[in-house]
């Protein structure tokens, strides 16, 4: 009885799977596929349309541009991270719980509230609009996520080590250098990658607040509108959700390589 | 080092100060200004700093505005319904019967098309619903339908159904974490004291999974209302939702104020709805051990 219900279940879970991995399939089929609309049967298989995405200069100046972007945004993120999840998981202060509300806030806010606050304050500022602004609102959103990974790297450490290298004559610095930053180096690498994936295919925010500077996924918008070139966004779309698997699982691989570093058992996952 | 500054306190509140400046400068400040910005009058191309509730007026009696609400609401409502209630045997199954070595694969897997390009997920929804897209050209070609099907996209059930299955993982980790909480002495001892397994998960297993289906309809429903691109790129422009309408007035018609007040509005509604909706589950919140 226990484990027909069980199979019962397995069924379901595969089938929802199967429901949640179908429209990514596609892509490959689609972007092999030797016809210029999406549509069955299939006509054979070609590489031209991967050789129209290598050799379209708009789309390496938007590859360029989600590049920079992803890498200022995560490194900014990790580090204001560190700061955060450090704090939190080692100090009771004041008004913790509002303010690690206030920065993990924009897991839960509609991308749209964030981006046109953001948009009106910015210009207010007599900024203009560049990848510059939305390095800035890429920071924003991709700081809970690392903090969330980086909290759990944190909360694991045992302090006595710490306290250990204080007795051993080490100052405040050097202690966090040697002793605490090599236990939770495999957290701060899955917090960069994590950051790093969310900033390149983050659209609403690029979509505002890059004035005319394109990035991949708004690039890939603004091509939409065009059925000529929806089968080289196929293409495209299978290289960075290849990019994308490839970077969550190295740092889901990072992720578990620091619970184990800190000897706790795995429960898995991130959020 | 002064000696105040070295207790817990001062260096939490060191450590927490840049990332906290962060927020207060790029997230609540912004967050104010446009709260501002909605009692504020709308001069051509200028904001004129005069205090005014006539945005909030205009809001609540434009027959459009309601209408983009309660289309946002329904369909927010409907993706929560069909998520959670989707993912709940995907999570019970995940706690209760996948292995525990093997449970960290498990959610991986669910979790990998998440970090997807959204953008991309939304667009394939619309390559497979089209009128010369998979599922018409498919079933084109073995015969099953001569003329493609039209109420396949543009619609709101195409709405829902493309977000319903952008946020299905939102939907099971928490669900999963809440009835990983659950002591499985207690099962067993609803089992011992007669209880079929039915009224055992009826009486004990769902209302200690509770918690996780309250943060599982939040974490859903809030983001839902606010979706900008799908109704833009499934709807095709035709059905709005309120991301729609405060994009159109902070940019397209540049009256800030007035979106502002929409964008103010229409998070207060949010807010109160998911307040009532706490407020309702209120016997499953209660801390205990």
């Amino acid at each position: 009885m226990r484990r027909f219900q069980g199979s019962g279940l397995r069924v379901y879970a595969v089938l929802y799977l199967a429901f949640l991995y179908a429209p990514i399939a596609l892509l490959p089929i689609f972007a092999f596929n030797n016809a210029t609309v999406i549509a069955f049967p299939l006509q054979g298989f070609t590489t031209e349309w991967f050789g129209q995405m290598v050799q379209n200069a708009a789309l390496r100046q938007a590859l360029l541009n989600s590049l920079i972007i992803a890498v200022s945004a995560s490194v900014l993120a990790t580090c204001l991270g560190i700061f955060a999840a450090r704090a939190s998981t080692r100090f009771r202060f004041p008004g913790r719980g509002p303010i690690m509300g206030l920065i993990m806030l924009p897991l839960v806010l509609p991308e749209i509230i964030v981006a046109m606050s953001l948009l009106v304050v910015l210009l207010a500022a007599g900024l203009s609009l560049s990848i510059l602004t939305v390095i800035l609102g890429h920071t924003l959103i991709c700081m809970p996520y690392a903090i969330a990974i980086l909290s759990t790297a944190f909360s694991s450490l045992d302090r006595s080590l710490e306290e250990a290298a204080y007795d051993l004559g080490e100052t405040k610095w050097s202690a966090f250098r040697l002793v605490i930053l090599p236990l939770v180096m495999p957290g701060i690498i899955s917090a960069l990658l994590m950051s790093f994936t969310i900033s390149l295919d983050e659209f609403i925010i690029a979509f505002f607040l890059a004035g005319n500077q394109p990035t991949l996924p708004t690039y890939i918008f603004s091509q939409l509108r065009f059925p000529k070139s929806i089968p080289m966004i196929m293409a495209l779309g299978t290289v960075l959700v290849v990019m994308s698997i490839a970077l969550v699982t190295l740092a889901e691989y990072f992720r578990r390589r620091g619970v184990a570093r800190t000897g706790q058992t795995d429960s898995g996952g991130f959020l | 080092m002064a000696a105040g500054n070295s207790t817990e306190a001062g260096q939490g509140l060191r450590l927490i100060a840049p990332p906290l400046l962060y927020a207060i400068l790029l997230l609540a400040v912004p967050l104010l200004t446009i709260l501002a910005f909605s009692f504020f009058k709308d001069g051509y191309l200028t904001i004129v700093r005069e205090f005014t509730v006539e945005n909030y007026v205009a809001t609540w009696t434009d027959p459009i505005f309601r209408t983009i609400l309660l289309r946002s609401l329904w369909v927010a409502g409907l993706v929560t319904l069909f998520t959670v209630a989707l993912s709940f045997p995907v999570a019970y199954f995940l706690s209760f019967v996948v292995a525990s070595e093997r449970k960290a694969m498990w959610i991986f897997l669910i979790t990998i098309p998440f970090w997807t390009s959204y953008l991309i997920r939304v667009f394939l929804w619309k390559v497979i619903l089209g009128y010369n897209g998979v599922i018409n050209s498919g079933l084109k070609s073995v015969g099953l339908i001569e003329q493609p099907l039209q109420f396949l996209l543009y619609n709101t059930g195409s709405i829902v159904l493309t977000l319903s299955h952008s946020y299905a993982p939102f939907a099971i980790l928490p669900i999963y974490v809440a009835l990983e909480k659950i002591d499985r002495a207690l099962l067993e001892a609803g089992r011992d004291l007669g209880e079929s397994r039915l009224m055992t998960f009826w009486r004990v297993t769902l209302p200690l999974a509770m918690p996780g289906v309250v943060a599982a309809v939040l974490i859903v429903f809030i983001p839902t209302i606010g979706d900008y691109v799908t109704p833009t790129v499934i709807g095709g422009g035709k059905i709005p939702m309120v991301a729609n309408m405060i994009q159109a007035q902070m940019l397209d018609i540049d009256n800030k104020p007035l979106g502002s007040a929409i964008a103010i509005s229409s998070m207060a509604v949010v807010a109160a709805l998911s307040m009532v909706f706490l407020w309702l589950n209120r016997r499953f919140l209660r801390v205990r051990a």
